[in-house]
Protein backbone atom coordinates (compact mmCIF):
# COMPACT_ATOMS: atom_id res chain seq x y z
CA UNK A 1 0.00 0.00 0.00
CA UNK A 2 2.61 2.61 1.28
CA UNK A 3 4.85 2.12 -2.22
CA UNK A 4 2.10 3.43 -5.17
CA UNK A 5 0.86 5.99 -2.76
CA UNK A 6 4.55 7.29 -2.12
CA UNK A 7 4.89 7.37 -6.02
CA UNK A 8 1.82 9.00 -6.50
CA UNK A 9 2.96 11.63 -4.17
CA UNK A 10 6.09 12.15 -6.30
CA UNK A 11 4.02 11.98 -9.75
CA UNK A 12 1.73 15.34 -8.42
CA UNK A 13 4.69 17.10 -6.90
CA UNK A 14 6.15 18.57 -10.12
CA UNK A 15 3.01 20.49 -11.28
CA UNK A 16 1.24 21.17 -8.33
CA UNK A 17 3.75 23.63 -6.08
CA UNK A 18 3.09 25.76 -9.28
CA UNK A 19 -0.54 25.45 -9.49
CA UNK A 20 -0.42 26.90 -5.81
CA UNK A 21 1.57 29.79 -6.46
CA UNK A 22 0.07 30.41 -9.63
CA UNK A 23 -2.91 32.48 -8.59
CA UNK A 24 -0.67 34.90 -6.66
CA UNK A 25 2.38 35.41 -9.03
CA UNK A 26 -0.66 36.10 -12.01
CA UNK A 27 -2.13 38.90 -9.71
CA UNK A 28 1.15 40.54 -8.84
CA UNK A 29 3.08 40.07 -11.97
CA UNK A 30 -0.19 41.60 -14.24
CA UNK A 31 -1.16 44.14 -11.55
CA UNK A 32 2.08 45.12 -9.67
CA UNK A 33 5.12 44.35 -11.50
CA UNK A 34 4.29 44.84 -15.15
CA UNK A 35 2.76 48.11 -14.52
CA UNK A 36 5.63 48.69 -12.09
CA UNK A 37 8.19 48.15 -15.04
CA UNK A 38 5.81 49.84 -17.45
CA UNK A 39 5.44 53.23 -15.44
CA UNK A 40 9.49 53.42 -15.22
CA UNK A 41 9.65 52.36 -19.78
CA UNK A 42 6.60 54.93 -19.59
CA UNK A 43 8.61 57.81 -18.43
CA UNK A 44 10.65 58.10 -21.25
CA UNK A 45 7.53 58.59 -23.77
CA UNK A 46 4.74 60.94 -24.61
CA UNK A 47 2.37 58.68 -24.25
CA UNK A 48 -1.10 59.81 -23.53
CA UNK A 49 -4.25 57.71 -22.18
CA UNK A 50 -5.28 57.26 -26.02
CA UNK A 51 -2.28 57.33 -27.76
CA UNK A 52 0.46 54.87 -27.80
CA UNK A 53 3.20 57.65 -27.61
CA UNK A 54 6.87 57.58 -28.75
CA UNK A 55 9.84 57.40 -26.91
CA UNK A 56 11.24 61.21 -26.16
CA UNK A 57 14.50 60.40 -24.09
CA UNK A 58 14.75 62.93 -21.00
CA UNK A 59 12.00 65.36 -22.35
CA UNK A 60 9.78 64.73 -19.24
CA UNK A 61 12.13 65.17 -16.97
CA UNK A 62 13.64 68.30 -19.06
CA UNK A 63 10.17 69.51 -18.65
CA UNK A 64 9.41 68.79 -14.90
CA UNK A 65 12.63 70.73 -14.10
CA UNK A 66 10.41 74.17 -15.66
CA UNK A 67 7.32 73.06 -14.10
CA UNK A 68 6.24 75.36 -11.49
CA UNK A 69 3.12 72.92 -10.03
CA UNK A 70 5.87 69.77 -9.89
CA UNK A 71 8.16 72.13 -7.78
CA UNK A 72 5.36 72.55 -5.54
CA UNK A 73 4.40 69.17 -5.14
CA UNK A 74 7.57 67.90 -4.42
CA UNK A 75 7.64 71.04 -1.73
CA UNK A 76 4.58 70.07 -0.12
CA UNK A 77 5.47 66.58 -0.20
CA UNK A 78 8.97 66.83 1.23
CA UNK A 79 7.30 69.37 3.97
CA UNK A 80 4.36 66.55 4.79
CA UNK A 81 7.64 63.79 5.64
CA UNK A 82 9.14 66.47 7.62
CA UNK A 83 5.87 67.78 9.79
CA UNK A 84 4.05 64.62 10.07
CA UNK A 85 7.26 61.72 11.42
CA UNK A 86 8.87 63.34 14.30
CA UNK A 87 5.06 63.96 15.38
CA UNK A 88 4.54 59.74 14.67
CA UNK A 89 7.47 58.65 15.79
CA UNK A 90 7.13 60.80 19.26
CA UNK A 91 3.69 60.88 20.14
CA UNK A 92 2.80 57.35 19.84
CA UNK A 93 5.27 56.45 21.97
CA UNK A 94 3.96 58.87 24.64
CA UNK A 95 0.32 57.03 24.05
CA UNK A 96 1.83 53.58 24.75
CA UNK A 97 3.55 54.36 27.59
CA UNK A 98 0.63 56.07 29.16
CA UNK A 99 -1.83 52.57 27.94
CA UNK A 100 0.85 50.76 29.07
CA UNK A 101 0.03 50.10 32.70
CA UNK A 102 -3.11 47.86 33.42
CA UNK A 103 -4.99 49.89 35.48
CA UNK A 104 -8.80 49.92 35.09
CA UNK A 105 -10.53 50.19 31.93
CA UNK A 106 -6.99 50.75 30.15
CA UNK A 107 -8.37 47.64 26.87
CA UNK A 108 -11.52 50.14 26.46
CA UNK A 109 -8.78 53.66 26.16
CA UNK A 110 -6.89 51.07 23.80
CA UNK A 111 -9.52 50.16 21.70
CA UNK A 112 -11.25 53.58 21.58
CA UNK A 113 -7.78 55.59 20.38
CA UNK A 114 -7.37 52.92 17.56
CA UNK A 115 -10.95 54.01 16.41
CA UNK A 116 -9.61 56.61 13.92
CA UNK A 117 -7.19 53.91 12.58
CA UNK A 118 -10.28 51.67 11.28
CA UNK A 119 -12.11 54.60 9.46
CA UNK A 120 -11.62 54.58 6.35
CA UNK A 121 -9.87 57.94 5.10
CA UNK A 122 -12.46 59.57 3.49
CA UNK A 123 -14.55 59.67 6.49
CA UNK A 124 -11.74 60.71 8.65
CA UNK A 125 -11.07 63.72 6.04
CA UNK A 126 -14.52 64.87 5.97
CA UNK A 127 -14.92 64.51 9.74
CA UNK A 128 -12.14 67.18 10.04
CA UNK A 129 -12.89 69.21 7.15
CA UNK A 130 -16.34 69.69 9.11
CA UNK A 131 -14.40 70.12 12.08
CA UNK A 132 -12.48 72.84 10.59
CA UNK A 133 -14.85 74.32 8.82
CA UNK A 134 -15.47 78.63 9.06
CA UNK A 135 -18.65 77.87 10.63
CA UNK A 136 -17.46 74.31 12.28
CA UNK A 137 -16.96 72.98 16.00
CA UNK A 138 -13.33 73.99 16.37
CA UNK A 139 -14.14 77.51 15.48
CA UNK A 140 -17.38 77.44 17.46
CA UNK A 141 -14.75 76.91 20.61
CA UNK A 142 -12.11 79.41 19.37
CA UNK A 143 -14.78 82.11 19.34
CA UNK A 144 -16.08 81.10 22.83
CA UNK A 145 -13.05 81.28 24.47
CA UNK A 146 -12.92 84.91 22.80
CA UNK A 147 -9.46 83.41 20.23
CA UNK A 148 -12.14 84.65 17.17
CA UNK A 149 -12.50 82.19 13.94
CA UNK A 150 -9.55 80.60 12.20
CA UNK A 151 -9.30 79.79 8.44
CA UNK A 152 -7.76 76.50 8.39
CA UNK A 153 -9.17 75.06 5.32
CA UNK A 154 -8.85 78.67 3.15
CA UNK A 155 -4.98 79.33 3.60
CA UNK A 156 -2.63 78.12 1.90
CA UNK A 157 -0.23 76.95 4.41
CA UNK A 158 -2.76 76.48 7.46
CA UNK A 159 -4.55 73.75 5.07
CA UNK A 160 -1.11 71.85 4.86
CA UNK A 161 -0.81 72.25 8.52
CA UNK A 162 -4.31 70.57 9.05
CA UNK A 163 -3.73 67.60 6.90
CA UNK A 164 -0.99 67.02 8.64
CA UNK A 165 -2.50 66.76 11.72
CA UNK A 166 -5.62 64.88 10.40
CA UNK A 167 -2.62 62.28 8.84
CA UNK A 168 -1.07 62.31 12.82
CA UNK A 169 -4.48 62.02 14.46
CA UNK A 170 -5.18 58.78 12.29
CA UNK A 171 -1.58 56.96 12.63
CA UNK A 172 -1.72 57.75 16.38
CA UNK A 173 -3.47 54.77 17.23
CA UNK A 174 -1.45 52.12 14.55
CA UNK A 175 1.91 53.40 16.04
CA UNK A 176 0.81 53.11 19.48
CA UNK A 177 0.17 49.41 18.95
CA UNK A 178 3.40 48.68 17.32
CA UNK A 179 5.44 50.56 20.45
CA UNK A 180 2.86 48.67 22.98
CA UNK A 181 4.88 45.55 21.49
CA UNK A 182 8.17 46.86 21.78
CA UNK A 183 7.61 47.51 25.20
CA UNK A 184 6.70 44.25 26.72
CA UNK A 185 10.12 43.87 25.87
CA UNK A 186 11.88 46.42 28.36
CA UNK A 187 13.17 44.41 30.92
CA UNK A 188 11.53 45.88 34.31
CA UNK A 189 15.13 45.67 36.34
CA UNK A 190 16.52 48.20 34.14
CA UNK A 191 13.53 50.89 35.27
CA UNK A 192 13.99 49.99 38.88
CA UNK A 193 18.04 50.55 38.77
CA UNK A 194 17.44 53.48 37.45
CA UNK A 195 14.69 54.47 39.85
CA UNK A 196 16.83 53.23 42.62
CA UNK A 197 19.85 55.57 41.60
CA UNK A 198 17.30 58.28 42.12
CA UNK A 199 16.66 58.96 38.48
CA UNK A 200 13.11 61.12 37.52
CA UNK A 201 10.54 59.94 35.22
CA UNK A 202 12.32 61.70 32.32
CA UNK A 203 15.11 60.72 32.76
CA UNK A 204 14.44 57.28 32.75
CA UNK A 205 12.31 57.62 29.68
CA UNK A 206 15.37 58.96 28.36
CA UNK A 207 18.34 56.23 29.47
CA UNK A 208 15.60 53.86 29.68
CA UNK A 209 12.81 53.84 27.01
CA UNK A 210 14.12 55.33 24.38
CA UNK A 211 17.44 53.02 23.76
CA UNK A 212 15.19 50.03 24.66
CA UNK A 213 12.52 50.94 22.06
CA UNK A 214 15.04 52.66 19.72
CA UNK A 215 14.76 50.01 16.74
CA UNK A 216 10.96 50.19 16.54
CA UNK A 217 11.42 53.88 16.28
CA UNK A 218 13.68 53.75 13.28
CA UNK A 219 11.11 51.28 11.95
CA UNK A 220 8.18 53.61 12.81
CA UNK A 221 9.97 56.93 10.95
CA UNK A 222 10.51 54.43 7.83
CA UNK A 223 7.23 53.49 7.20
CA UNK A 224 5.53 56.75 8.51
CA UNK A 225 8.17 58.64 6.08
CA UNK A 226 7.39 56.81 2.96
CA UNK A 227 3.67 56.88 4.01
CA UNK A 228 3.95 61.10 4.04
CA UNK A 229 5.68 61.68 1.06
CA UNK A 230 2.83 59.65 -0.65
CA UNK A 231 0.56 61.91 0.77
CA UNK A 232 -2.78 61.74 -1.20
CA UNK A 233 -6.13 61.51 0.63
CA UNK A 234 -6.04 64.06 3.12
CA UNK A 235 -5.18 66.88 1.03
CA UNK A 236 -7.63 66.02 -1.96
CA UNK A 237 -10.23 66.17 0.75
CA UNK A 238 -9.44 69.10 2.35
CA UNK A 239 -7.79 71.02 -0.04
CA UNK A 240 -10.36 69.55 -2.75
CA UNK A 241 -9.26 68.28 -6.05
CA UNK A 242 -7.07 71.19 -7.20
CA UNK A 243 -5.33 71.35 -4.43
CA UNK A 244 -6.41 74.36 -2.48
CA UNK A 245 -5.61 77.72 -3.43
CA UNK A 246 -3.84 78.61 -6.39
CA UNK A 247 -3.03 74.57 -5.93
CA UNK A 248 -0.81 75.40 -3.39
CA UNK A 249 -1.12 72.53 -1.93
CA UNK A 250 -1.02 69.73 -4.45
CA UNK A 251 1.38 66.90 -3.31
CA UNK A 252 3.04 64.99 -5.69
CA UNK A 253 1.19 61.87 -5.95
CA UNK A 254 -2.18 64.39 -6.63
CA UNK A 255 -0.06 65.44 -9.46
CA UNK A 256 0.53 62.11 -11.00
CA UNK A 257 -3.26 61.48 -9.95
CA UNK A 258 -4.27 64.97 -11.72
CA UNK A 259 -1.60 64.51 -15.10
CA UNK A 260 -2.54 61.20 -15.29
CA UNK A 261 -5.88 60.53 -15.86
CA UNK A 262 -9.10 60.89 -17.78
CA UNK A 263 -9.20 60.88 -21.78
CA UNK A 264 -6.19 63.61 -22.35
CA UNK A 265 -4.35 62.07 -19.18
CA UNK A 266 -0.53 62.68 -20.14
CA UNK A 267 0.30 59.13 -18.64
CA UNK A 268 4.39 59.57 -19.93
CA UNK A 269 4.23 62.95 -17.84
CA UNK A 270 2.95 61.12 -15.08
CA UNK A 271 4.72 58.40 -14.96
CA UNK A 272 8.15 60.75 -14.57
CA UNK A 273 6.38 62.57 -11.74
CA UNK A 274 6.21 58.49 -10.21
CA UNK A 275 9.45 57.85 -10.77
CA UNK A 276 10.50 60.73 -8.67
CA UNK A 277 8.55 59.09 -6.51
CA UNK A 278 10.16 55.57 -6.24
CA UNK A 279 13.55 57.38 -6.06
CA UNK A 280 12.55 59.63 -3.10
CA UNK A 281 11.09 56.96 -1.38
CA UNK A 282 14.05 54.35 -1.59
CA UNK A 283 15.62 57.26 -0.70
CA UNK A 284 14.30 57.78 2.63
CA UNK A 285 14.23 54.11 3.29
CA UNK A 286 18.01 54.15 2.60
CA UNK A 287 18.44 57.66 4.47
CA UNK A 288 16.84 55.69 7.84
CA UNK A 289 18.18 52.88 7.88
CA UNK A 290 21.72 54.63 7.29
CA UNK A 291 20.59 56.91 10.30
CA UNK A 292 19.89 53.70 12.35
CA UNK A 293 23.45 52.55 11.29
CA UNK A 294 25.19 55.37 12.28
CA UNK A 295 23.16 55.73 15.72
CA UNK A 296 24.36 52.32 16.71
CA UNK A 297 28.34 52.60 16.09
CA UNK B 1 -20.01 41.73 53.21
CA UNK B 2 -19.55 39.72 50.11
CA UNK B 3 -21.41 41.88 48.31
CA UNK B 4 -19.35 44.70 49.80
CA UNK B 5 -16.55 42.51 48.52
CA UNK B 6 -18.02 42.27 44.73
CA UNK B 7 -18.61 45.60 44.20
CA UNK B 8 -15.79 47.17 45.27
CA UNK B 9 -13.61 46.46 42.00
CA UNK B 10 -16.34 48.77 40.08
CA UNK B 11 -15.77 51.29 42.90
CA UNK B 12 -14.08 54.96 41.77
CA UNK B 13 -10.03 55.11 41.97
CA UNK B 14 -9.56 56.22 45.31
CA UNK B 15 -11.75 54.25 47.19
CA UNK B 16 -9.81 51.22 45.44
CA UNK B 17 -6.20 52.53 45.12
CA UNK B 18 -4.54 50.12 47.34
CA UNK B 19 -5.19 47.31 45.20
CA UNK B 20 -4.35 49.21 42.13
CA UNK B 21 -1.30 47.33 40.73
CA UNK B 22 0.59 47.83 37.38
CA UNK B 23 1.69 45.38 35.08
CA UNK B 24 4.31 44.52 37.72
CA UNK B 25 2.45 43.97 40.65
CA UNK B 26 3.62 47.23 42.34
CA UNK B 27 1.42 49.91 43.58
CA UNK B 28 0.10 53.36 41.79
CA UNK B 29 -0.15 56.08 43.41
CA UNK B 30 -3.41 58.02 44.09
CA UNK B 31 -2.00 61.18 42.48
CA UNK B 32 -0.27 59.83 39.34
CA UNK B 33 -3.30 57.13 39.01
CA UNK B 34 -5.77 60.33 38.86
CA UNK B 35 -2.79 62.24 36.29
CA UNK B 36 -3.53 58.76 34.22
CA UNK B 37 -7.27 59.21 33.62
CA UNK B 38 -6.90 63.17 32.98
CA UNK B 39 -4.88 62.25 30.07
CA UNK B 40 -6.63 59.03 29.13
CA UNK B 41 -9.73 61.11 29.17
CA UNK B 42 -8.00 63.93 27.46
CA UNK B 43 -6.83 61.88 24.21
CA UNK B 44 -10.19 60.15 24.54
CA UNK B 45 -12.48 63.34 23.96
CA UNK B 46 -9.73 64.09 20.87
CA UNK B 47 -9.73 61.00 19.37
CA UNK B 48 -13.67 59.86 19.60
CA UNK B 49 -15.08 62.94 20.01
CA UNK B 50 -14.87 63.77 16.46
CA UNK B 51 -16.94 60.80 15.34
CA UNK B 52 -19.65 61.35 18.18
CA UNK B 53 -19.80 65.21 16.56
CA UNK B 54 -20.15 63.91 12.97
CA UNK B 55 -22.73 61.40 14.72
CA UNK B 56 -24.33 64.29 16.77
CA UNK B 57 -24.57 66.47 13.77
CA UNK B 58 -26.13 63.49 11.63
CA UNK B 59 -29.14 63.76 14.17
CA UNK B 60 -30.28 66.82 14.12
CA UNK B 61 -32.52 68.17 12.54
CA UNK B 62 -33.67 70.87 9.73
CA UNK B 63 -34.19 73.64 11.77
CA UNK B 64 -31.73 73.26 14.73
CA UNK B 65 -28.93 75.55 14.49
CA UNK B 66 -25.55 73.52 13.63
CA UNK B 67 -23.15 76.74 13.39
CA UNK B 68 -24.19 78.11 16.93
CA UNK B 69 -20.81 79.46 19.22
CA UNK B 70 -20.82 78.15 21.88
CA UNK B 71 -21.17 74.65 20.08
CA UNK B 72 -24.50 72.76 20.85
CA UNK B 73 -22.89 68.78 21.28
CA UNK B 74 -26.11 67.27 21.43
CA UNK B 75 -29.07 67.43 19.21
CA UNK B 76 -32.17 69.09 20.80
CA UNK B 77 -34.64 67.10 19.05
CA UNK B 78 -32.19 63.79 17.53
CA UNK B 79 -33.82 62.56 14.08
CA UNK B 80 -33.05 60.44 11.17
CA UNK B 81 -34.48 62.20 8.57
CA UNK B 82 -30.86 63.47 6.95
CA UNK B 83 -30.12 59.33 6.26
CA UNK B 84 -33.70 59.51 4.41
CA UNK B 85 -32.18 62.41 3.08
CA UNK B 86 -28.92 61.22 1.93
CA UNK B 87 -30.41 57.98 0.34
CA UNK B 88 -32.73 60.27 -2.07
CA UNK B 89 -29.85 62.54 -2.36
CA UNK B 90 -27.01 59.41 -4.02
CA UNK B 91 -27.85 55.84 -4.13
CA UNK B 92 -26.17 55.44 -0.14
CA UNK B 93 -27.44 51.26 -0.30
CA UNK B 94 -26.10 50.40 -3.96
CA UNK B 95 -22.81 52.07 -2.77
CA UNK B 96 -22.79 50.38 0.38
CA UNK B 97 -23.92 47.14 -1.35
CA UNK B 98 -21.10 47.46 -3.93
CA UNK B 99 -18.52 48.03 -0.97
CA UNK B 100 -19.62 45.21 0.18
CA UNK B 101 -19.21 43.26 -2.65
CA UNK B 102 -15.96 44.87 -3.10
CA UNK B 103 -14.55 43.99 0.44
CA UNK B 104 -16.24 40.48 0.59
CA UNK B 105 -14.51 39.40 -2.71
CA UNK B 106 -11.47 40.97 -1.44
CA UNK B 107 -11.59 39.08 1.95
CA UNK B 108 -12.28 35.29 -0.63
CA UNK B 109 -9.09 35.95 -2.98
CA UNK B 110 -6.86 37.05 -0.31
CA UNK B 111 -7.23 34.20 1.96
CA UNK B 112 -7.69 31.61 -0.62
CA UNK B 113 -4.54 32.92 -2.80
CA UNK B 114 -2.19 34.07 -0.15
CA UNK B 115 -2.76 31.03 1.66
CA UNK B 116 -1.79 28.51 -1.47
CA UNK B 117 1.00 30.73 -2.47
CA UNK B 118 2.54 31.13 0.75
CA UNK B 119 2.03 27.14 1.16
CA UNK B 120 3.68 27.29 -2.00
CA UNK B 121 6.42 29.54 -0.70
CA UNK B 122 7.25 27.89 2.89
CA UNK B 123 6.59 23.96 2.46
CA UNK B 124 6.78 22.65 -1.59
CA UNK B 125 9.96 22.02 -3.19
CA UNK B 126 10.66 23.19 -6.91
CA UNK B 127 12.69 24.58 -9.03
CA UNK B 128 12.43 28.75 -9.04
CA UNK B 129 10.88 28.71 -5.82
CA UNK B 130 13.78 31.30 -4.49
CA UNK B 131 12.93 33.30 -7.53
CA UNK B 132 8.72 33.39 -6.79
CA UNK B 133 9.68 34.56 -3.23
CA UNK B 134 11.74 37.17 -4.41
CA UNK B 135 8.93 38.40 -7.06
CA UNK B 136 6.49 38.63 -4.37
CA UNK B 137 9.34 40.66 -1.64
CA UNK B 138 10.12 43.07 -5.06
CA UNK B 139 5.74 43.43 -5.20
CA UNK B 140 5.57 44.41 -1.49
CA UNK B 141 8.39 47.35 -1.93
CA UNK B 142 6.47 48.62 -5.14
CA UNK B 143 5.17 52.21 -4.38
CA UNK B 144 0.72 51.47 -4.79
CA UNK B 145 0.76 55.18 -5.27
CA UNK B 146 3.31 55.13 -7.83
CA UNK B 147 2.18 53.10 -10.77
CA UNK B 148 -1.96 53.52 -10.72
CA UNK B 149 -1.78 55.23 -13.76
CA UNK B 150 0.12 52.26 -15.38
CA UNK B 151 -2.62 50.06 -13.46
CA UNK B 152 -4.99 51.83 -14.80
CA UNK B 153 -3.41 51.55 -18.15
CA UNK B 154 -3.64 48.56 -17.99
CA UNK B 155 -7.52 47.64 -16.79
CA UNK B 156 -8.67 49.76 -20.05
CA UNK B 157 -6.18 47.40 -21.96
CA UNK B 158 -8.41 44.38 -20.24
CA UNK B 159 -11.70 46.43 -20.50
CA UNK B 160 -12.04 46.37 -17.10
CA UNK B 161 -12.15 49.92 -15.90
CA UNK B 162 -14.80 51.35 -14.50
CA UNK B 163 -16.16 47.86 -12.91
CA UNK B 164 -16.22 46.15 -9.55
CA UNK B 165 -13.86 44.01 -10.88
CA UNK B 166 -11.48 46.23 -11.69
CA UNK B 167 -11.64 47.41 -8.17
CA UNK B 168 -10.77 44.31 -6.88
CA UNK B 169 -8.28 42.50 -8.99
CA UNK B 170 -4.63 44.65 -8.22
CA UNK B 171 -5.09 44.11 -4.65
CA UNK B 172 -6.66 40.63 -4.92
CA UNK B 173 -4.15 38.50 -3.32
CA UNK B 174 -1.30 40.57 -2.19
CA UNK B 175 2.34 40.10 -2.00
CA UNK B 176 2.46 41.14 1.83
CA UNK B 177 -0.85 38.94 2.71
CA UNK B 178 1.84 35.77 0.97
CA UNK B 179 4.61 36.52 2.78
CA UNK B 180 2.55 37.07 6.25
CA UNK B 181 0.97 32.85 4.93
CA UNK B 182 4.80 32.09 4.37
CA UNK B 183 5.67 32.84 7.65
CA UNK B 184 3.06 30.90 9.11
CA UNK B 185 3.86 28.09 7.51
CA UNK B 186 7.36 28.04 7.99
CA UNK B 187 6.63 28.48 11.76
CA UNK B 188 4.63 25.10 11.93
CA UNK B 189 6.47 22.04 12.86
CA UNK B 190 7.58 20.34 10.05
CA UNK B 191 7.36 16.70 11.31
CA UNK B 192 3.09 16.26 11.15
CA UNK B 193 3.77 16.90 7.61
CA UNK B 194 6.02 14.71 6.58
CA UNK B 195 4.18 11.99 8.50
CA UNK B 196 0.78 12.42 6.39
CA UNK B 197 3.51 12.68 3.55
CA UNK B 198 4.88 9.30 4.99
CA UNK B 199 1.46 7.85 5.07
CA UNK B 200 0.11 8.62 1.75
CA UNK B 201 -1.25 12.19 2.06
CA UNK B 202 -0.81 14.17 -0.96
CA UNK B 203 0.20 17.36 -1.02
CA UNK B 204 -3.59 18.61 -1.00
CA UNK B 205 -4.48 16.69 1.75
CA UNK B 206 -1.25 17.72 3.77
CA UNK B 207 -2.20 21.33 3.49
CA UNK B 208 -6.14 21.31 3.87
CA UNK B 209 -6.03 19.12 6.65
CA UNK B 210 -3.12 19.53 8.35
CA UNK B 211 -1.14 22.66 7.98
CA UNK B 212 -4.46 25.40 6.84
CA UNK B 213 -5.93 24.75 10.67
CA UNK B 214 -2.70 25.55 11.85
CA UNK B 215 -2.92 28.74 10.90
CA UNK B 216 -6.28 30.13 11.60
CA UNK B 217 -4.78 33.02 13.19
CA UNK B 218 -3.36 34.42 10.97
CA UNK B 219 -5.85 33.91 7.99
CA UNK B 220 -8.18 35.45 10.16
CA UNK B 221 -5.90 38.80 10.17
CA UNK B 222 -5.95 38.27 6.59
CA UNK B 223 -9.12 38.65 6.32
CA UNK B 224 -9.74 41.45 8.30
CA UNK B 225 -7.24 43.17 6.84
CA UNK B 226 -8.57 42.77 3.59
CA UNK B 227 -11.75 43.39 4.37
CA UNK B 228 -10.96 46.70 5.83
CA UNK B 229 -8.31 47.93 3.08
CA UNK B 230 -10.79 47.39 0.18
CA UNK B 231 -13.98 48.91 2.53
CA UNK B 232 -11.62 52.04 2.93
CA UNK B 233 -9.60 52.41 -0.09
CA UNK B 234 -9.88 55.60 -2.19
CA UNK B 235 -7.39 56.60 -4.45
CA UNK B 236 -7.79 53.92 -6.77
CA UNK B 237 -11.25 53.28 -6.56
CA UNK B 238 -11.30 56.96 -7.53
CA UNK B 239 -8.92 56.20 -10.34
CA UNK B 240 -10.84 52.93 -11.74
CA UNK B 241 -14.60 53.98 -11.38
CA UNK B 242 -15.60 57.28 -13.40
CA UNK B 243 -19.81 56.17 -13.34
CA UNK B 244 -21.69 57.27 -10.27
CA UNK B 245 -24.00 54.48 -10.51
CA UNK B 246 -21.37 52.11 -9.86
CA UNK B 247 -19.20 54.25 -7.00
CA UNK B 248 -18.27 52.67 -3.60
CA UNK B 249 -19.06 53.93 -0.65
CA UNK B 250 -15.84 56.17 0.20
CA UNK B 251 -16.30 57.53 -3.58
CA UNK B 252 -19.50 58.31 -3.12
CA UNK B 253 -19.13 59.95 -0.20
CA UNK B 254 -16.50 61.83 -2.24
CA UNK B 255 -18.86 63.12 -4.59
CA UNK B 256 -21.66 63.76 -2.15
CA UNK B 257 -19.01 66.17 -0.31
CA UNK B 258 -17.78 67.71 -3.77
CA UNK B 259 -21.54 68.17 -5.01
CA UNK B 260 -23.58 68.92 -1.78
CA UNK B 261 -20.74 70.70 0.36
CA UNK B 262 -22.65 73.12 2.08
CA UNK B 263 -24.90 70.59 3.79
CA UNK B 264 -22.88 69.11 6.36
CA UNK B 265 -25.72 67.38 7.78
CA UNK B 266 -26.06 65.20 5.09
CA UNK B 267 -22.67 64.70 4.90
CA UNK B 268 -22.49 63.69 8.24
CA UNK B 269 -24.80 61.00 7.58
CA UNK B 270 -23.09 59.55 4.94
CA UNK B 271 -19.91 59.22 6.85
CA UNK B 272 -21.81 57.49 9.80
CA UNK B 273 -22.99 54.34 7.62
CA UNK B 274 -19.65 54.45 5.89
CA UNK B 275 -18.11 54.29 9.42
CA UNK B 276 -20.32 52.22 11.49
CA UNK B 277 -19.93 48.47 10.04
CA UNK B 278 -15.95 49.06 10.14
CA UNK B 279 -16.70 50.43 14.00
CA UNK B 280 -19.05 47.20 14.97
CA UNK B 281 -16.29 44.82 13.44
CA UNK B 282 -13.11 45.99 15.25
CA UNK B 283 -15.31 45.84 18.69
CA UNK B 284 -15.98 42.09 17.87
CA UNK B 285 -12.57 41.32 16.67
CA UNK B 286 -10.21 43.72 18.11
CA UNK B 287 -7.61 40.72 19.01
CA UNK B 288 -7.12 40.21 15.42
CA UNK B 289 -6.71 44.02 14.42
CA UNK B 290 -3.97 44.37 17.22
CA UNK B 291 -2.32 41.09 15.92
CA UNK B 292 -2.39 42.42 12.70
CA UNK B 293 -0.59 45.77 13.49
CA UNK B 294 2.42 42.92 15.21
CA UNK B 295 2.63 41.09 12.25
CA UNK B 296 1.94 43.65 9.20
CA UNK B 297 4.78 46.05 11.02
CA UNK B 298 7.21 43.77 11.51
CA UNK B 299 7.33 42.31 8.12
CA UNK B 300 6.29 45.99 5.73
Amino acid sequence: MALPTASRVRRQLPTSPWLFAAPGLLIIGAFILYPFVSTVVNAFTDRRTLIPGEFVGLDNFRELLNDDMFWIGLRNSTLYVLGVVPALVILPLLLALLVQKNIPGITFFRSAFYTPVVASIVVVGLIWVWLLDERGLVNSLLETIGVGRVGFLSDQWLLLLSAMAVTVWKGLGYYMIVYLAALANVPRELHEAAAVDGAGAVRRFLTVTVPAVRSTMVLVGALSSVAAFKVFSEVYLMAGPSGGPAGEDTTLVMLVQRTGTGLTGRVGYASAISVVVFVVTVALMLLVLRADRRDES
Amino acid sequence: MSVMEKVRPTVPAPAREPRVTDEHGRRIRVWELALRYLLLLGVLALTVGPFLWQLSTSLKGPTEDIFSSPPKLLPGDPTLHNYERVADTIPVWDYALNSLKVATANVVTNCVGAALAGYALARLRYRGRRAATLAFILAMLVPVEGIIIAQFTTMRELGLNNTLVGVVLPGSISALNVLLMRNAFLNLPYEIEEAAYVDGANVWQRFLRIALPSVKGTVAVVAIFAFMGAWDDFLWPLIVLSDPSRFTLTIGLNYLHGTFANDERLVAAGTIIAVAPLIALFACLQRYFFRGVGEGAVKG
